[in-house]
């Protein structure tokens, strides 16, 4: 009986982690719904992106306050992984705080002492975020996209955090042996005379608790992570590495398109000549996106990536005049859309089978696509380099060359470029009339 | 106004320096004409040797690929692409950051690679040369804000270029809160210009009007004719056209110099 809180405890690590590494390789299966991008050249230049902005945060702090206190948590989290790999070993093998005997009680006690510091940063930090998302005004938190669940999924992360950190600190303030040795109890030594009427033994199962709902806690808050936009705090790096690198104002030029092209120009084209072989079984491609499937990996990678943080919507100019249109929403609806066609594949036997919806009228309206400018300014304020103009450019490609469903007048439009080669209706031979006119 | 074709050139056995890619803006709409003019204008005073395409040109496709009609763009691309490569175009300058983003960047891949400047990046190299100077007395003490054209700035990184020019016009530059990366659209952008805007409380251009009056500017200074229309109808909304003129940058220079 001895082994038993061992034996439990390797459960459920094990579990934990297996249920995590399962809901990973779904992550992994439904981006890999994406047509394919080749995001593989420039490593240097993408790994240093990847450096500076995911673990470097520099966006993050274009915004000081916020990115102020989220560099607080986000430290908070990677250093406290430390005490979290200590708790993993002493649970495996029923040790006590062995760090402690290995690196001798200076370093130790600097080093938790440091922690239980981060803990209560952390714990304030955590506080503020609360503050700013329920109490004070702040437009990017109440917009429409935001309400039920990504509402409650921001708070429920704070909870977490706010939970986990107080039961590091009551952890260490119950734990007598830590408390005697003095070292690193730079917190904790003022939170334990609030236990001080306890019985040892009363004091030992308030410390077990602590640490049992600690290290259990971590591991539900893993596997929250699939079904939260805290997502972001591993997709990030992956997410940033990838983005396109190419000039904010460059499109991609669709090769399907270019053939095309090429051959309605060319004089010589036979246009009864018989299709390559095998160009009979191809299905056309799809001109832009009207599904997820549509989408390239990236895009669906940055949907995942997304962390509802609203930072594009509140720059973007269509939304900021009170139009429909809301990056951010581009992005949780793409998400969504996505975990739908992902619950499908699982209910129907590894196959995607028709439901009768797609991302666009069903999630998207064509009213929000229309409405933006191309302008860039979500790309370029979004903290982890999520492109949400990419998505909305290749689903108005699929209205337009699919559905020719473009508002009248830019249909107008078009119909000018293609007869007067500009987008007014005025003579192309009266092109040089302005050097004239003065 | 003496503005040579690619094909009198031609005709005269010349390879001008660089092309002037008018635009159908700059070529057609009222307002931006100006613009053409006043460009040309410096060229004309930096002796330049330059040529436009004329009725040869044609629309470079941006606005309908924003408007998500990727066959008509590179249709258009296409043909543009081969008339600037059968006179052997290497050099391009325009007013309009949509055809330089366009031109530069979605032409490379369809066969076009040319080198292509904004007006105010040629303007300043010319400058540099010590092709063109600025007379920093006539519009000396003047405010002056600049309002960055998406197209220009996050689009293509180009923030400097127009506000070191703008400098040298002996005036007061102020930047709007919004400025530089994180400017706000003045709502052209995307094919808008040419349909109504989507339901809304606003019009993109009045916000972006607002916020280049809270400068207290005498000039709302742009690069880019659509930016001009917009940021003009703006200060209209606004009834401010007696305090406020939207300038390009080149009708600045022009004016400075007296030409
Ligand atoms: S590119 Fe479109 S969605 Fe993004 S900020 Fe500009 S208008 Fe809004
Ligand atoms: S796309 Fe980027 S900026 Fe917009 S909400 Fe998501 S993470 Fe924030």
């Amino acid at each position: 009986m001895q082994y038993l809180p061992n034996i439990i405890f390797a459960l459920a690590l094990a579990l934990g982690l297996s249920f995590f590494v399962m809901n990973i390789r779904k992550l992994f299966r439904n981006i890999k719904l994406g047509k394919e991008v080749n995001r593989t050249d420039k490593k240097p230049e993408r790994l240093k992106n990847m450096m500076m902005i995911a673990l470097g945060q520099s966006k993050m702090v274009k915004r000081p306050f916020s990115g102020a206190l989220h560099i607080i948590v986000y430290v908070g989290f990677i250093i406290i992984n430390i005490e979290v790999l200590e708790i993993i070993i002493d649970g495996l093998f029923g040790t006590h705080r062995v760090f402690q005997g290995l690196l001798g009680n200076g370093i130790y006690g600097f080093l938790i002492g440091v922690f239980e510091v981060l803990a209560v940063l952390v714990f304030v930090a955590v506080i503020v975020f609360w503050l700013r998302r329920n109490i004070s005004n702040i437009k990017r938190f109440l917009s429409k996209e935001m309400k039920g669940w990504p509402k409650n999924d921001g708070n429920y992360i704070l909870y977490f955090e706010m939970v986990l950190m107080t039961l590091f600190l009551v952890m260490n303030a119950t734990d007598a042996s830590f408390q005697q040795a003095g070292v690193g109890n730079t917190i904790s030594q003022f939170i334990a005379p609030l236990f001080d009427g306890f019985s040892p033994e009363g004091l030992h199962t308030i410390e077990r608790t602590a640490w049992w709902i600690h290290i259990l806690g971590i591991l539900v808050f893993l596997n929250y992570l699939y079904y939260s936009k805290h997502l972001h705090i591993l997709l990030a790096f992956p997410n940033t590495y990838f983005a396109n690198l190419n000039p904010k104002g460059q499109f991609t030029n669709l090769d399907s398109v270019t053939t095309e092209v090429k051959l309605m120009m060319d004089p010589d084209a036979d246009p009864y000549a018989a299709p390559a072989e095998g160009a009979e079984e191809a299905i056309p491609e799809k001109f832009g996106a009207s599904d997820v499937a549509d989408l390239n990996w990236v895009q669906l990678l940055n949907a995942y990536t997304c962390t509802e943080c609203g930072r594009c919507t509140s720059s973007c100019p269509a939304n900021l005049t009170g139009k429909e249109l809301s990056p951010r929403k581009i992005m949780m609806d793409t998400r969504d859309r996505l975990e739908e066609v992902g619950r499908n594949i699982d209910a129907n036997k590894g196959v995607f089978v028709d439901d009768g919806k797609q991302l666009l009228n069903d999630y998207i309206s064509p009213e929000e696509l229309w409405a933006c400018t191309s302008c860039n300014a979500c790309v370029e304020e979004c903290p982890v380099n999520i492109d949400p103009l990419s998505i909305i450019m290749d689903m108005r490609r699929y209205l337009v060359m699919e559905e020719s469903a473009a508002p009248q007048e830019l249909n107008m439009m078009m119909t000018n470029i293609e007869n007067n080669g500009a987008p007014w209706q005025y003579n192309q031979q009266d092109r040089l009339n302005w050097a004239n006119e003065e | 106004m003496n503005v040579p074709t690619m094909a009198d050139m031609m005709a005269q056995g010349k390879q001008p320096e660089v092309l002037f890619w008018v635009g159908a803006a700059g070529s057609y709409d009222d307002r931006a004409k100006k613009i053409s003019r006043a460009f040309v204008k410096i060229l004309h005073q930096a002796k330049v040797d330059f040529a436009v395409l004329g009725t040869e040109e044609s629309s470079t496709g941006d606005a309908a690929k924003r408007a998500g009609n990727e066959f008509l763009f590179q249709m258009q691309a296409m043909m543009n692409i081969e008339v600037l490569n059968g006179y052997e175009v290497k050099k391009i300058v325009t007013c309009d950051p949509h055809s330089f983003n366009t031109l530069k960047n979605e032409y490379p891949s369809l066969g076009g690679k040319y080198e292509v400047f904004h007006h105010t990046q040629f303007i300043q190299d010319l400058i540099a040369e010590g092709r063109l100077k600025i007379d920093d007395t006539t519009l000396k003490g003047k405010r002056v804000t600049f309002h960055d054209p998406c197209y220009l700035g996050r689009a293509n990184d180009v923030y400097e270029s127009p506000r070191e020019l703008i400098k040298r016009l002996g005036v007061n530059l102020t930047e709007m809160k919004r400025n530089k990366s994180t400017a706000l659209c003045c709502g052209a952008g995307g094919a808008q210009m040419f349909k109504d805007a989507e339901k809304g409380d606003k019009e993109i251009n009045v916000l972006r009007t607002e916020d280049a009056l809270e400068t207290k500017p005498n000039i709302i200074a742009t690069g880019c004719p659509y930016c001009n229309t917009m940021m003009t109808d703006g200060i209209k909304f606004k009834e401010k056209e007696a305090e406020v003129v939207v300038k390009d940058i080149a009708e600045l220079i022009a004016e400075a110099n007296n030409l």
